[in-house]
């Protein structure tokens, strides 16, 4: 209970900084399988007390896989996991906690209706006569910690209505006071503006003072190198290399994170380029995305490239018109489109496979057959009935062209794999003719076979003259099969590239703006 | 730690306090009630009698514990549908009892009462958590269950209050202090759950688990343990109310407790508790079934036609949404603001 009284000064008794003997922390060879898909095959990663350790890969790397085994929400199949020299098995997120390991996600978790500094306490609030929670002692614990943390946050209002920046702040604020010795951030730094960004750096150093270990995931690299010492690469979900930061430079980080082989998995044949179906002209949306506009010819595959969270979903959500945007025009074959209407979308053409397919693209419950067909209930209905026998007989077409693997048609698609309800989702919008398909990260958990399958059949549609927009986050895919790469950065799109200028370090760097002093080579804008 | 700064604290604790009272969902259905009584009285001076004053607080007893139950289920996201049927059960079981053992000592008839309530109550709750079904579904399932062994265990058979002992009926008829004894009762259940769910870690828990469960979970707590807590507390609750019941009113069978659940979640709903969990107090639970036992009194004693008590209720209901949706949409208005000084 001595923490529970005094959670507020970080670190009670200092630990020895900067002490090599044993890790903090140490993950060797960790692999998590989700049925055929390897989320992650070799994870790796050894935290020292007292160091800030970068973890870097590309979207996919298996970061993220390796963070929910630290946090205790995936057990892995594999592999050897010791805090402070000692074996653990975490089963809960709740034994990653008493072993001293604190997470801040991506996506703040905090409780919307609780106070500021409960949601800091919960379940540990601060006690005194009886086990009553001593509420004056808990708003007084809260307050120091932000004054510690130089942040002025009212520990009694309700967390909901506070912006990113605060969440994360509270986050920290939980993870000081729970005396985290490890203390993982993934991509902390996404939402945050620059003075914030040093004040979160600023309470990263004086942690690694005392003794915690740090582990830090980022895709900006000049945050990597002004405060991290050591960095983990991952490829693949595997571990690649781990560096001493002063002796490595930003290319050849770069060079681990996407050096892989491109080898006959993406297809991709040269389509004859026709007339302009898409045009995109200054599209804004105040906060999401800013002066967007790209063109789609007929035959052509444009990649949508970026970091997730650059704002591509965004844009994509916007073209097919489920989204507002603020100013700016689309246009299919030169006429304008209706703003905030799918239905004028589809009716101009326009197909969209979204990236979340369970939650967007099928009803996980209906038939093959019915999914395959909802978008053409029109066309096949005959006065306002749909014909059980020409619904079946359109989506038996559809999916024999795309080899969907089912016993029968009439089976719920919840208990179909990933790739091939990925297949169902396509017959669904190609059973409509399309001459615009956005595709919003196609192959994400669907194992290496389908993926190529999916790819042929991208390839086959940009041949019959249909225009296409990929947006993908793995690199070997969008420069397999792009013939042209639009990059986004933040809300904007950084770079243009053509398909024979295209190369990881390229796309990489424009999608991190890495290099922004200097232009960036091949890019158009 | 200074003595001024400690003074400080003490000053803005009590800020707080008034701060956080005057935020509070429960002061405009107090509010509610207080007008609503003022105005009754103007009309009919009776309403306010001694006698009067005693009915309105039999009337609400059953109801107010009923409905402290159910926001403990309320706040962790959840509803118990059963209620009616759980109180049906223990009612009769209650007149049964005293019919086969007529000896037996009351202290223990209210022991088994709310022992046999939370039996029912964890069966609901484990139901819910391991099934992974929302608690609607699952406890318009056992309500039609306990119903039906209800239905089929009492026949058409009816225990009467004359059945019962003497010292049994009296617990509805005496007073303490002008207060009878089963609102007692029912006031001490308030003060107690109501503290717990303010002052005890695992009380703040059911508040986090209704806030995000997910989060919840992320943060370790043992979200399923809890919840099958909040349906066994309102089973017992529930139980309880069977008992007093008995003691109550005149007669109980097979349709004991019929539809009392949705004038419960109804209660609960009016009296600031989110139907999507998190928020809300005991307390407001607890004003919330005062306020529509009330209008039952209110309407008979200004003669107004039963029939728009039933509209009263849902209009009700409906303005408790409204209030809860212009909550959230400031909030969110506030969000965007905070958000674009941060830009």
């Amino acid at each position: 209970m001595a923490t529970d009284t005094n959670p507020a000064t970080p670190a009670g008794t200092p630990k020895t900084a900067g002490s090599t003997g044993t890790s903090a922390l140490s993950l060797t060879g960790a692999s998590k399988t989700f049925g055929p898909v390897v989320a992650l095959a070799d994870g790796t990663i050894d935290i020292r007390p007292g160091e800030i350790h970068a973890l870097v890969g590309e979207n996919g790397a298996g970061k993220s896989t390796l963070v929910k085994i630290l946090a205790g929400l995936y057990v892995p199949d594999g592999g050897d996991f010791k805090v402070d020299g000692q074996s653990v098995a975490f089963k809960t997120p709740a034994d990653s906690k008493a072993a001293g390991i604190s997470v801040i996600y991506q996506e703040p978790t905090l409780f919307p209706d609780l106070t500021v500094a409960e949601n800091i306490f919960i379940g540990r609030q601060p006690t005194g006569r009886g086990g009553l929670i001593n509420r004056r002692e808990m708003r007084r614990q809260a307050r120091e910690l932000f004054a510690t943390l130089g942040v002025p946050i009212d520990p009694d209002r309700i967390a909901e209505g506070l912006s990113i920046a605060d969440q994360q702040i509270i986050e920290i604020a939980k993870a000081i006071s729970l005396d985290a010795r490890v203390l993982v951030m993934d991509e902390p730094t996404a939402a945050l503006s620059g003075v914030e960004v040093e004040r979160l750096f600023g309470v990263a150093r004086a942690l690694r003072e005392k003794g915690a270990g740090i582990l830090f995931i980022s895709h900006r690299f000049e945050e990597v190198f002004a405060l991290c010492d050591r960095i983990t690469v991952m490829r693949d979900g595997k571990y690649i290399s781990v560096h001493t930061t002063a002796d490595v430079t930003v290319p050849e980080i770069v060079k681990e994170m996407v050096g892989r082989e491109l080898g006959a998995l993406f297809p991709k044949e040269v389509a004859e380029v026709g007339e302009t179906v898409l045009s995109v002209s200054n599209l804004n949306r105040a906060g999401v995305f800013s002066n967007i506009s790209f063109d789609v010819k007929a035959g052509e595959i444009v990649a949508l490239s970026g970091l997730v969270g650059a704002g591509r979903t965004e844009v994509a959500r916007a073209v097919f018109g489920v989204d507002k945007y603020d100013s700016g025009t689309v246009s299919m074959f030169g006429k304008p489109l209706k703003a905030h209407s799918p239905q004028a979308a589809i009716a101009a053409g326009i197909g969209f496979v979204p990236e979340d397919r369970r939650k967007q693209g099928l009803v996980m419950e209906l038939s093959v057959a019915k999914n395959a067909t909802l978008t053409l209930r029109n066309t096949l209905a005959r006065f306002g009935l749909i014909s059980g026998k020409r619904e079946l007989r359109a989506a038996e077409d559809w999916s024999k062209r795309l080899q969907v693997k089912t016993a029968s048609q009439d089976y719920a698609v919840s208990t179909m794999s990933g790739g091939n309800q990925q297949k169902v989702v396509l017959a669904k919008w190609l059973a409509t003719e399309p001459k615009l398909l956005i595709v919003d990260e196609p192959t994400r958990g669907i194992d290496v076979g389908t993926k190529s399958e999916v790819h042929r059949l991208l390839s086959d549609l940009a041949g019959r003259g249909i225009a296409i927009i990929m947006i993908s986050s793995e690199l070997p895919e969008v420069l397999g099969m792009a013939d042209r790469i639009l990059v986004m950065h933040e809300g904007q799109i950084s770079a243009e590239i053509a398909r024979d200028d295209a190369t990881a370090e390229l796309v990489m760097n424009a999608a991190t703006a890495a290099t922004t002093t200097e232009p960036i080579k091949g890019a158009v804008r | 730690m200074s003595t001024t700064t400690t003074s400080h604290e003490e000053k803005t604790g009590a800020g707080h306090a008034i701060r956080s009272f005057l935020r509070g969902r429960e002061i405009p259905v107090a509010g509610a009630l207080i007008a609503l009584i003022i105005v009754t009285s103007i009309i009919n001076p009776r309403f306010l009698s001694p006698q009067s004053v005693k009915d309105l607080m039999l009337n609400a007893t059953i109801v107010i514990i009923l409905a402290v139950g159910q926001a403990l289920v309320i706040i962790t996201r959840n509803v118990d549908l059963s209620i009616g049927s759980i109180l049906g059960l223990v009612a009769f079981g209650t007149g049964t009892l005293f019919n086969a053992f007529p000896g037996v000592p009351i202290p223990l008839v209210f022991v088994l009462g709310m022992v046999f309530g939370a039996v029912l109550g964890t069966i609901n709750g484990l139901l819910v958590t391991s099934a992974k079904v929302p608690a609607l579904v699952i406890t318009l399932g056992t309500m039609y269950i306990y119903r039906g062994i209800l239905s089929s265990w009492a026949g058409s058979k009816q225990y009467f209050s004359g059945d019962n002992p003497p010292e049994f009926g009296a617990l509805s008829v005496d007073v303490f202090l002008g207060i009878p004894i089963i609102t007692i009762v029912a006031i001490v259940v308030v003060i107690a759950v109501g503290f717990f769910m303010h002052s005890v870690r695992s009380g703040r828990d059911l508040y986090a688990i209704g806030s995000d469960p997910d989060a919840a979970r992320l943060f370790g707590i043992a979200v399923s343990r809890r919840v099958i807590a909040a349906f066994l507390a309102s089973g017992a609750l529930t139980g309880l109310a069977g008992v007093l019941y008995t003691s109550r009113y005149n007669s109980v069978g097979a349709n004991t407790g019929y539809g009392l659940e949705l004038d419960v979640v109804a209660a609960v709903v009016v009296g600031g508790v989110a139907i999507a969990g998190g928020t809300g107090t005991v307390y407001g639970a607890a004003i919330g079934a005062i306020l529509l036992s009330t209008i039952t009194g209110a309407l008979t004693a200004t003669r107004v036609d039963k029939f728009w008590q039933q509209a009263i209720v849902g209009v009700l209901i409906l303005s408790a949404i409204l209030v809860d949706r212009i909550v959230s949409i400031r909030s969110a208005k506030k969000l965007r603001v905070s958000e674009a000084r941060d830009v």
